[in-house]
């Protein structure tokens, strides 16, 4: 640590060593603004590339229910239907099984196994989307099929239940940060009101933690959304409204990359520009809220950092 | 009158309301039901490939029936093996990496050291909203950008190694750019002051005590860049890679890559023997990312030792 500190002779004059801060600077700027306007650059690019949606009077057609690129027939409707069923249907089975394993992590477990059980979901984040995606399509789309005796097991559960896993963990952790925050400060006092441990995280920790609970459903969605993989590979991509658990769905991230990966025609390009730049809003959206949520005066109870 | 004999006794706040007590008991059982789902999930999705994919690891895995040494170099095709897709990876990482790292790096030493607060909070609004982009959304714009080219400057434009690694580099840098920002912002104001006070300028403080003490944050934030840019697909999907291109040759060529013929072998698999390709493809990428993020896991526990 002291030689850290030595003061060091720096070998170049003193006004050439001003101007290398100086030009380091100016470097260290450039490479921050590049990086915040690279987003616009995406923007402009979707839009541009969509602008002969809004000049033919084409914006109808996009948004019907009917894509038989064949007829002519762009419509994406089916496949917002289907990217929502499915961020939704997902949502449900990861958000209450991300708030029981914080809730299992922060005292309703013995120590050892809280920690393990957060080591598995911090190495979840490492398992890559393909991984998810081919494991589910030898061991979990079988067993729907044969499980149910219906379709082909590409389905909507399945896609559901992958995904669930997927973005169990950034759920999950966003909710640990907080209820971490959280906990220590209202520990004391529960004990002296002779609160169980879960009656602490029930009654007092969770409510404390109410921003954060929302913004964590808040980023699950926006991660759903944005899935390609999961959904490319188990939802068995027809584009059509699902009835049903079993019924087959295409998301709009996963209609992208089929059409431009089997498809050369150049005609449906501008409808798939039309879904990117729904899927950009979506993510906008997303952010927008979670920053709403992280200024607004939310009922934290006078606790610092809830 | 009930006597209890100690705290432990006593029923609590909710004890004499037999309708909160359930939502506890609901809630216990929530989380223990939860936890054991999500393990048994994880141990059957690594132990099934572990299971399936254990034993195709092996030198045939990677080369097939090529020459070992030849088909390292790419002296020799490889038609039955994942080196190819395997060193796609790698190069696609490397390039990737060797954009975002000095970009991300540089802009996140900026944000932290250097910017006011308002610049902060607009370029923090549009670093998040990237991070936030789905990769399908990033690969859109790689095509774009071809289509673009084609249309005006160079209508020989096509996908290729180039622009997947861009493409990829612009889906880390906002990692990069947190992590870098957070490794500076956790470092003890005392350290900041010591440099200064000794006379340093700001220039030489940043590049003689802040870079090196928050070194290790910012390299676990580009080992977690590395796994990000190793397995993500739908980047790549759009922007150039394809099944049979066997070793990368140039920047201007299609590639193969892990994560895609992973996906590809999943749909397309005609024989077992494929099949099994597939699973090792999956172990050995599912390996990778594991080892990189246990590097980057360790190397920020030591961070937290050393600045709380």
């Amino acid at each position: 640590m002291t030689e850290m500190f030595k003061p060091r002779q720096s070998k170049l004059r003193p006004r050439a060593a001003d101007t290398v801060a100086c030009v380091a600077r100016w470097i260290l700027w450039g490479a921050a603004l590049v990086s915040s306007a690279v987003i616009f650059a995406i923007l402009g690019f979707l839009l541009y590339f969509s602008v002969p949606l809004f000049l033919d009077g084409r914006l109808m057609e996009v948004l019907s229910w009917d894509w038989q690129p064949s007829q002519g027939k762009f419509g994406t409707l089916p496949m917002v239907a289907g990217s929502l069923y499915l961020a939704f249907s997902s949502l449900l089975l990861a958000y209450p099984a991300a708030v029981g394993i914080c809730c299992f992590a922060h005292g309703l477990a013995p120590p050892i196994l809280a920690r393990v059980m957060m080591g598995v979901v911090h190495f979840m984040t490492s398992i890559p989307t393909v991984v998810y995606g081919f494991v589910s399509v030898f061991l979990l789309v079988p067993a729907i099929r044969n499980g149910f005796d219906e379709g082909t097991g590409f389905s909507l559960l399945a896609a559901s239940v992958t995904l669930a896993f997927l973005i169990l963990p950034t759920i999950a952790l966003l909710i640990n940060t907080q209820m971490h925050q959280v906990a220590p400060q209202v520990g004391l006092t529960c004990r002296a009101l002779a609160l169980t441990k879960v009656q602490e995280i029930l009654w007092v920790v969770l409510p404390a933690c109410f921003r954060g609970l929302i913004a964590a459903a808040v980023l699950g969605f926006g991660r759903a959304m944005g899935d390609t993989l999961i959904s490319l590979m188990v939802a068995g991509n027809a584009p059509q409204i699902p009835h049903s658990l079993m019924d087959s769905v295409r998301t709009l991230t996963a209609h992208i990359a089929l059409v431009l990966a089997t498809d050369v025609h150049s005609s449906a390009y501008a409808s798939l520009f039309g879904c990117g730049l729904i899927l950009f809003c979506v993510t906008a959206a997303v952010n927008a809220s979670l920053r709403w949520i992280e200024r607004s005066s939310g009922p934290d109870w006078g606790i610092p950092g809830a | 009158m009930q006597v209890y004999a100690g705290l432990r006794d006593l029923p609590g706040p909710t004890g004499g309301f037999p309708v909160l007590r359930i939502a506890e008991k609901l809630l216990t059982c929530l989380s223990w039901l939860a936890a054991a789902g999500l393990a048994a999930g994880v141990v059957v999705l690594v132990g099934y490939l572990f299971e399936r994919g254990f034993n195709t690891l092996s030198l045939k895995l990677f080369f097939g029936d090529a020459p070992v040494r030849d088909a390292l170099i790419g002296a020799r095709p490889v038609w039955e093996g994942i080196w190819p897709a395997f060193a796609g990876t790698l190069s696609l990482v490397a390039i990737s990496c060797a954009m975002a790292v000095p970009l991300g790096v540089a802009g996140g030493i900026y944000l932290a050291e250097y910017s006011g607060n308002r610049w902060k909070a607009y370029a923090g609004f549009a670093i998040d909203l990237l991070a936030g982009i789905p990769s399908i959304v990033m690969g859109l714009f790689g095509f774009s950008l071809i289509l673009f080219l084609r249309k005006t400057v160079m209508p020989s434009a096509n996908t290729c190694l180039l622009l997947s690694a861009g493409c990829l580099a612009l889906l880390v840098l906002p990692y990069l750019i947190r992590t870098t920002q957070s490794a500076l912002d956790v470092l003890p104001p005392s350290l900041r002051i010591v440099g200064l006070s000794l006379g340093f300028t700001q220039w030489q403080n940043i590049v003689h005590v802040l870079l090196p003490s928050a070194s290790r944050g910012i390299l676990s934030g580009v080992i977690l860049a590395v796994g990000r840019s190793a397995e993500d697909t739908a980047v790549i999907l759009l922007t150039g890679v394809v099944a049979n291109a066997g070793m990368p040759r140039g920047l201007f060529d299609k590639f193969e890559a892990l994560p895609f013929s992973i996906y590809y072998l999943a749909a397309e698999h005609r024989t077992i023997d494929e099949l099994n390709r597939g699973f090792g493809a999956a172990l050995v990428l599912l390996i990778l990312t594991g080892m990189l993020f246990l590097g980057a896991y360790r190397l920020r526990r030591t961070v937290e030792r050393k600045w709380s």
